[in-house]
């Protein structure tokens, strides 16, 4: 079984240190969820796991089924099978999302052997196909450019069709409740849970607790001003829910944010 | 004062470039004095008396000919080429539809013609320059130096004094030629001068789709010359699509006047792609001279190392109810520059005409430059035109999103640029140019 675990992990953005010493183990099988107020750094966490070359990590350790992601480009990690849905995802104009997915499976395929010829057309179709049923999608959907003029909830239900069809280890998704109206987060809650399993590892960074519902955490994280200050279970989110942040900031004496 | 004009003369010395070496006697002629010889007389005497462009020059200063080794040509004539390679078989292979109904190869000493017999009886008329000359003058008077002119500049005087190579076509009133023709200039070798007239002549409700090639392979040293013409007359309520197509050697200095008139209702959908040459300097204008005249330039180019593309583009709108829409995309990897620098022009008489025009640029290297001069002159009032131009580089967010799905760098580049350039592959439904384009795409970034 692989684990993602990441030790004391400070990060830097230009000369801000954002993150200030994480800490989290991630076993495959397991669901955490890290919740905190804005600007606290959790995409930051999102973006310096995946490799974006703007975040610095200045300190601390991260090792992925016991390999050293940090040293790792992002295609790499990604090989090894981490995944993020972006919280902001980039529009790639003129590619279609099809041709993209391809690329993508093609890219995986060959890392793992240089002789793989790739993923055959009609095979490659009948699995888009698949996915795109189980998130309820058009199929019109794959002809399109990936998220160029895409709506805020077409570019996650997108996040989560490439999630699907790439199939990662551990994924972590980073907002992608927001914008998604109550059929979307239905439906893509379900996509989620079509993965979960022994085999699935995933961070869900949210702000709102009724993905909860949906996607049952094992555990909740809180993250206030570069920390993880906070876990527990389930009912950790419930609480945020009601009570809001002032007393965890009390309780860790951070003024804000 | 005196000091003064010492120095200007001193400065104009420095400028000057030698004059080609080539002679009155390689003027080719006939014997029967036709109206190609006269043509090619007058076309030398306005040659001699041109000067060369220089960046003083309004439409050649981004473009600077200094480089230009002009005593080093000769004309490729019997005997005198050597082993040249012969045309590879890719480039004859049709690239629009499954069949040609026509194929010229140009070659030195030897061109091969092909036409099927149903054209040819439809009176279809698809043929070198040399035997338009001979056998269909009256034909050929109506195009020869009438749309392009040997005086607009010192290449089209030279082009027009001493191309033995071309292709003519003409296109009987009401034929629709179904199947394309295709012509191929092959210009290999080294020294050499190549010059080319393409004319085509379509009279009234025709149709057509003709596909030219221009391409050689690339030589380390030294330098190759092309001068080219091109003509075209659509008639009106004719419908011309012209694909040109050029992937001359890295060592090619290529010179090109062409125009494309186009009457009454008739419409052109003329496409370019460049991927060679080591300089190229294309003058392409679309003069729409009957009311409701229309026409459609989609360019697509990819330069790298050291080469110098130059695009100088005119949407002539000189009747109303005309209709012109430009797209220009390039990218460029290296040291290479492109220009392009295009002019809507809308005569005062031109209401009610609609122009575009746009170019798009992808900077993928650093030491890689391009210039973007959009121009509209606008006479008539009753009129929309716009224009757009853009330079840009790749934004890295685009590599780091796609590279987190696994596709190595080299790979998220490569299908940004495909994304970059599929909306000018949209407007050009030709699978095969297509898949051509996409094949330097990929030898450029490999
Ligand atoms: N490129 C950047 N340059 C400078 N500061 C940045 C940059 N990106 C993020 N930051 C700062 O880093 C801090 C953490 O940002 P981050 O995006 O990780 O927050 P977040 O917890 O994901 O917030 P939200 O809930 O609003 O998405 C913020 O103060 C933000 O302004
Ligand atoms: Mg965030």
């Amino acid at each position: 079984m692989s684990e993602l675990v990441i030790n004391n992990l400070h990060v830097k953005i230009d000369d801000n240190e954002i993150l200030k010493g994480v800490n989290l183990t991630v076993k495959q099988g397991e669901i955490h969820a890290i919740m905190g107020p804005n600007g606290t750094g959790k995409s930051t966490l999102a973006y310096a796991l995946m490799g974006h070359p703007n975040y610095n990590v200045t300190k601390g350790e991260a090792f992925f089924k016991g390999k050293n992601i940090l040293e790792l480009s992002p295609d790499e990690r990604s090989h090894l099978g981490l995944f993020l849905a972006f919280q902001y995802p980039v529009a790639i104009p003129g590619v279609t999302v099809a041709n993209f997915l391809r690329t993508a499976i093609n890219a995986k395929w060959r890392a793992d052997d240089p002789a793989n010829k790739g993923i055959r057309i009609p095979e490659f179709r009948k699995l888009l196909k698949e996915r795109m049923d189980l998130l309820k999608m058009d199929h019109s959907f794959a002809g399109r450019y990936l998220n160029d003029g895409f709506s805020g909830g077409e570019k996650k239900r997108a996040e989560i069709l490439q999630m699907v069809t790439l199939k990662p280890e551990i994924a972590i998704l980073d907002e992608t409740d927001s914008g998604l109206d109550i059929d979307a987060l239905r439906i893509v809650s379900e996509g989620v849970n079509a993965l979960r399993g022994k085999d699935f590892g995933a961070v869900i960074i949210t702000h709102y607790q009724r993905i909860l519902n949906y996607i049952k955490p094992d555990f909740v994280h809180v993250m206030l001003h570069g920390h993880i200050v906070e876990s527990g279970g389930a009912d950790l989110a419930l609480r945020l829910e009601e009570q809001g942040y002032d007393w965890l900031r009390e309780k860790y004496d951070i003024v804000s944010p | 004062m005196m000091s003064e004009l010492i120095k200007s003369n001193i400065r104009k010395k420095f400028r000057e470039i030698k004059e080609f070496n080539f002679t009155e006697t390689q003027v080719t002629t006939s014997a029967n004095g036709s109206i190609l010889d006269e043509f090619r007389r007058l076309s030398w005497e306005i040659y001699k008396h041109l000067p060369f462009p220089t960046t003083e020059d309004e439409p050649w200063r981004r473009t600077n000919i200094k480089g230009l080794k002009t005593d080093a040509f000769y004309i490729p004539v019997d005997g005198n080429v050597g082993d040249l390679p012969e045309i590879p078989e890719y480039l004859m292979k049709p690239l629009v539809g499954e069949i040609h109904g026509g194929f010229i190869a140009i070659q030195p000493e030897k061109i091969n013609i092909q036409l099927n017999p149903r054209l040819s009886q439809q009176g279809v008329i698809f043929t070198d320059l040399t035997t338009a000359n001979e056998k269909y003058p009256d034909y050929l008077a109506k195009i020869l130096g009438k749309v392009v002119r040997p005086e607009e500049g010192k290449f089209s005087a030279l082009a027009s004094a001493m191309a033995k190579q071309g292709v003519f076509i003409y296109v009987p009133e009401g034929v629709h030629v179904e199947q394309p023709l295709h012509s191929v200039l092959w210009a290999a070798g080294i020294n050499l001068a190549y010059f080319s007239q393409i004319l085509i002549y379509l009279e009234d409700r025709a149709s057509l789709t003709f596909v030219h090639e221009s391409a050689s392979p690339n030589q380390n040293d030294g330098q190759t010359l092309h001068a080219g013409i091109v003509a075209i007359h659509v008639g009106a309520e004719s419908q011309l699509r012209y694909i040109e197509l050029q992937s001359l050697g890295n060592h090619v200095w290529n010179f090109m006047h062409e125009r494309v008139q186009v009457e009454r209702d008739g419409n052109i959908d003329w496409v370019f792609g460049a991927v060679g040459s080591r300089l190229t300097k294309n003058f392409s204008d679309l003069d729409l001279i009957g009311n409701g005249a229309t026409g459609k330039m989609s360019g697509f180019y990819f330069t790298d190392g050291n080469q110098h593309l130059d695009h100088d583009t005119q949407q002539n709108h000189l009747a109303p109810f005309t209709t012109s829409d430009l797209l220009f995309k390039g990218a460029l990897k290296g040291h290479s520059r492109s220009v392009w620098q295009g002019m809507v022009y809308v005569a005062n008489n031109a209401q009610r005409t609609d122009g575009y025009q746009a170019n798009r640029n992808l900077i993928l290297s650093k030491g890689a430059r391009a210039d973007s001069i959009p121009g509209l002159e606008i006479l008539a009032d009753d009129v929309r035109c716009s224009h757009g131009a853009t330079v840009g580089k790749i934004d890295p967010e685009m590599i780091f999103y796609l590279q987190s799905r696994g596709i190595l760098p080299i790979d998220a580049e490569r299908l940004i640029v495909e994304g970059f350039f599929e909306p000018i592959m949209q407007r050009i439904p030709y699978e095969g140019v297509r898949k051509r384009f996409q094949e330097s795409i990929e030898n450029k970034m490999a």
